[in-house]
C-alpha cells in the first residue's frame, strides 16, 4: 500500500483450481480484501499457464449471494440462525444422541472430494476415534 | 493415474475410453490434443461422439454397459494375432493363460452383435492398441459407472499388462478423477473400509497403530457403509444420524426420490456447505463452510500430486474452514486430539501415520507439489506407479466375463438413458450455477436424442419433452443430434430442477458399490 494509504493493495495468491481432478495451478487475484480475478500459474507442472473456462472463473462463485454466511437450526419448518456455539452444541447432542441410545453404527458421516485432505481427514478421524463408527464415505463413486 | 498428465504428450498411442476429456478435464484433453499434433494415434470408445473422436484413428460407438465384451474382444484380437508383449507377460503378470481360455469366445463378431462396434473397426483399434510401443490408456465415468464397473477397470488391467504398457512414461492405466480432490479424500481415509494411506480398518496390526496414534482404544476392525449403502440404511430407518461435509445428495446421487426418503426418514441431519442447497431444506442443522480461496490446506489431483490451496481472503460472514468445524464439533463431544491450529498442523499428523505421504511438507510442496508415494524428505516423489513391479508382486490377470447392465430397454421404456457432465458445469452447479462468465454459456438442462429416434417420435429440435424413467420423471427441451446413437439418449446431470438423477438406476456394481448412472431405461413423450 502507498504510504497515503489511498493506493489500492493488490496480490496475488498460488492456489489450485477447484473444478476438477487436473489440479490446475491458479494465481488468485486480491484486491484489497477482495478477490478480484484469477490467472494462470505459468510453470505449473500439470497446467503449463493454460486454464479453461471454468478455471480462469473459479473466483467468482465465492461471493454469490447464496453463500451461506450464518449458522442456522430447524425450528419447525424453517431453519433460523443462530451463533456457533449453539449449532455446534446441536450437533454434537444430535450425534450423540444418536449413538447413545442406537450404537456407534447409527451414526454416518460424508466425507467430501471438494474438501481438503487435512479436512477430509479430521471427519474421518472424528467418525472413527470420537464416535466409533467406520460409517465415512465420499462422492468418489458420485 | 498410475503416470502422469504430462506423459501423455510422449504416448504414441492414446486410449481414451469413457472419458469426455475436453469437456471434463480441458486441460488434459488439450494435453492429449497436443500428444495428436505430435502424431500420436487416439483411439476414442464413447457413447457419443465427442470433440477427442473428431481426431481419432479409430472411433469406436458403443452400446453403454457392453464394456466388458469389447474390452475382451480387443484382448481376443490382440491375443489371437500374437500382439501380446511375450516378455513382460512372463516377467511381470500370471494368470495369462485363464485370462486367454476367457477371452476366446468373445471374437469380433460376437462383440458386434452385443456392443454395435463393427468388427473390423475393433480389430483395428487392437492393432493400433498393441502395434505401440507406448500406449496409454484415459478413462472416466464412463467406465465407472456401471454395475460392472469394477470389472469394466480390471478389464482395462487386463489390456494394459498384456500389451506391456505399464510402468513407463507414455503408458499405463489412468483414471480421470472428476472432483478436485477425489484423490486425496480416498488418501486420508475418507473411505469405510480403509484409514489413510489405504490401511484396512480390519487389521488387528492397523488398528492397534491408530490406536496408539490418536490416544484412543477399542476402533472398530469393522468395516463401515459406503455412501450408497448409508443411503438405503437410512430409508430403512436403522441409519439415526447424519453429518455431512460439502455434499449435496438431493442432486448427486441416483434415484432422488429414494435420497429424499432416506433424509427425511434420520432423527438427526447437519450439514456444513459453503452454498446453499437441495439438501438443506431436510437439515436440522446447516454450518457455514468457507470457500477454497479463504482456507489453507492441500489437495491432491488425479496423477497423484498433493498440491497446496492458500487462503487468499477472509471467509465470508460468519464461515469458518471445515477443519475448524470439525475440531471445534469434536472438542464438543468430548473428543482430545483435536486442538489444532492450522491445516500444517493437520497434515503433520497426517504424513506421521501414512507412509505414501510420509515425506512430504508445506515447505516441500511449493507452488509445484509432490507426487506420492514419498516415503521421506529425500524422496523426489513419484511420477510412475508400477515401474519395477506391483504392490502384490507379479501383476495378475482376472478374466471377466461380460453382464448386461441391471435395466435394459424393454417395451415399456425403450431408450437407453445415459448421463454426463458439460464443459461449462461442475457436479450438482452450487459453484458454476453462481458464476456469472459460466452460467451465461449456458443454464439449462436438455435431452439429446438420435435424429432417427426424434422423427419416429415426432420430436422437433427444441421442443420441450417429458422424459421418464421407471424412477420418475423430468421436463426438459430435446437436442436432436448425431451425437448419440439411435435409442441412446442423453443428459447432463447438474441441474437440480430437471434432475437426471431422478431417472437414474441406484443398482450397485457389487464390489465398487458404485451406481450405475450411465444406464437405465427412460422413455420420452412430448
Amino acid at each position: 500500500m502507498a504510504e497515503n494509504g489511498s493506493e489500492m493493495n493488490y496480490r496475488l495468491v498460488p492456489s489450485t483450481c477447484v473444478y476438477c481432478g487436473t489440479g490446475c495451478g491458479v494465481l488468485l487475484e486480491v484486491t484489497g480484501d477482495r478477490l478480484s480475478g484469477t490467472l494462470p500459474q505459468k510453470d505449473h507442472p500439470v497446467s503449463k499457464g493454460a486454464l479453461c473456462i471454468k478455471g480462469w472463473s473459479v473466483h467468482e462463485f465465492v461471493y454469490s449471494e447464496r453463500r451461506l454466511t450464518k449458522p442456522m437450526v430447524r425450528s419447525g419448518e424453517v431453519l433460523v440462525e443462530t451463533d456457533w456455539e449453539a449449532a455446534l452444541a446441536a450437533v454434537a447432542d444430535g450425534l450423540s444422541a444418536a449413538r447413545d441410545k442406537h450404537g456407534p453404527d447409527s451414526v454416518g458421516f460424508f466425507a467430501s472430494a471438494r474438501c481438503t485432505n487435512e479436512e477430509n481427514y479430521l471427519l474421518q478421524k472424528l467418525a472413527r476415534a470420537v464416535v466409533g463408527t467406520n460409517n465415512v464415505d465420499h462422492c468418489a463413486r458420485l | 493415474m498410475t503416470n502422469s498428465i504430462a506423459e501423455l504428450e510422449d504416448a504414441k498411442v492414446i486410449l481414451i475410453v469413457g472419458s469426455n476429456t475436453t469437456e471434463q478435464h480441458p486441460i488434459i484433453g488439450e494435453r492429449i490434443l497436443a500428444a495428436a499434433r505430435k502424431g500420436a494415434k487416439l483411439i476414442v470408445i464413447d457413447p457419443r461422439a465427442i470433440h477427442l473422436s473428431g481426431f481419432a484413428e479409430v472411433f469406436l460407438r458403443p452400446r453403454p454397459g457392453s464394456e466388458v465384451a469389447y474390452l475382451n474382444g480387443l484382448i481376443n484380437v490382440i491375443i489371437s494375432e500374437g500382439l501380446e508383449d511375450s516378455e513382460f507377460i512372463a516377467a511381470r503378470t500370471e494368470g495369462f493363460e485363464e485370462l486367454k481360455q476367457a477371452v476366446a469366445e468373445y471374437t469380433p463378431q460376437k462383440v458386434e452383435e452385443i456392443s454395435g462396434i463393427p468388427a473390423e473397426d475393433l480389430v483395428a483399434a487392437a492393432r493400433i492398441y498393441a502395434g505401440s510401443e507406448r500406449a496409454s490408456i484415459v478413462y472416466c465415468m464412463g467406465i465407472t459407472q456401471h454395475s460392472t464397473g469394477t470389472d469394466n477397470v480390471l478389464s482395462l488391467a487386463n489390456l494394459a499388462m498384456l500389451t506391456g504398457n505399464v510402468g513407463k512414461p507414455g503408458t499405463g492405466v489412468n483414471p480421470l478423477r472428476g472432483q478436485n480432490n477425489v484423490q486425496g479424500a480416498c488418501d486420508v481415509g475418507g473411505l469405510p473400509n480403509v484409514y489413510t494411506g489405504y490401511q484396512r480398518v480390519d487389521s488387528e496390526e492397523v488398528a492397534k497403530k491408530f490406536e496408539a496414534a490418536w490416544g484412543v482404544e477399542g476402533l472398530s476392525r469393522q468395516p463401515g457403509l459406503t455412501l450408497t449403502e448409508m443411503m438405503d440404511k437410512a430409508a430403512r430407518g436403522e441409519l439415526k444420524a447424519l453429518f455431512i461435509m460439502g455434499e449435496n445428495p438431493m442432486v448427486s446421487d441416483p434415484d432422488l426420490g429414494h435420497v429424499r426418503e432416506a433424509l427425511d426418514k434420520l432423527e438427526f441431519l447437519a450439514v456444513a456447505d459453503i452454498m446453499e442447497n437441495e439438501t438443506l431444506e431436510l437439515s436440522h442443522v446447516v454450518l457455514p463452510a468457507a470457500s477454497f480461496a479463504e482456507k489453507d490446506g492441500t489437495i491432491t489431483n488425479t496423477e497423484r500430486r498433493v498440491q497446496r490451496i492458500r487462503k487468499a481472503v477472509e471467509p465470508v460472514g460468519d464461515s469458518r474452514p471445515d477443519w475448524e468445524i470439525v475440531c471445534a464439533l469434536a472438542r464438543k463431544m468430548g473428543a482430545s486430539g483435536f486442538d489444532f491450529t492450522s491445516p500444517e498442523e493437520v497434515f503433520e499428523e497426517i504424513r506421521k501415520v501414512t507412509p505414501s505421504y510420509a515425506g512430504i511438507t508445506y515447505k516441500r510442496l511449493g507452488t509445484q507439489g509432490l507426487q506420492w508415494p514419498v516415503p521421506d524428505e529425500d524422496h523426489p516423489g513419484t511420477p510412475i506407479l508400477h515401474a519395477e513391479s506391483f504392490p502384490i508382486g507379479k501383476g495378475k490377470f482376472t478374466p471377466c466375463e461380460f453382464r448386461e447392465p441391471a435395466e435394459m430397454p424393454d417395451a415399456e421404456y425403450p431408450l437407453l438413458l445415459t448421463t454426463g457432465r458439460l464443459l461449462f458445469h461442475y457436479h450438482t452447479g452450487t459453484m458454476t450455477r453462481r458464476s456469472p462468465s459460466l452460467v451465461r454459456e449456458i443454464d439449462r438442462a436438455f435431452v439429446e436424442v438420435n435424429p432417427a429416434d426424434a422423427a419416429e417420435l415426432g420430436i422437433g429440435d427444441g421442443e420441450a419433452v417429458k422424459v421418464s424413467s421407471r424412477r420418475g420423471s423430468v421436463e426438459v427441451n430435446a437436442k436432436v443430434t448425431d451425437k448419440v446413437g439411435k435409442g441412446v439418449i442423453f443428459m447432463p446431470f447438474h441441474f437440480a430442477e430437471a434432475a437426471a438423477n431422478v431417472l437414474t438406476n441406484s443398482a450397485l456394481d457389487p464390489v465398487s458399490k458404485i451406481p450405475e448412472f450411465k444406464v437405465c431405461s427412460a422413455r420420452i413423450e412430448t
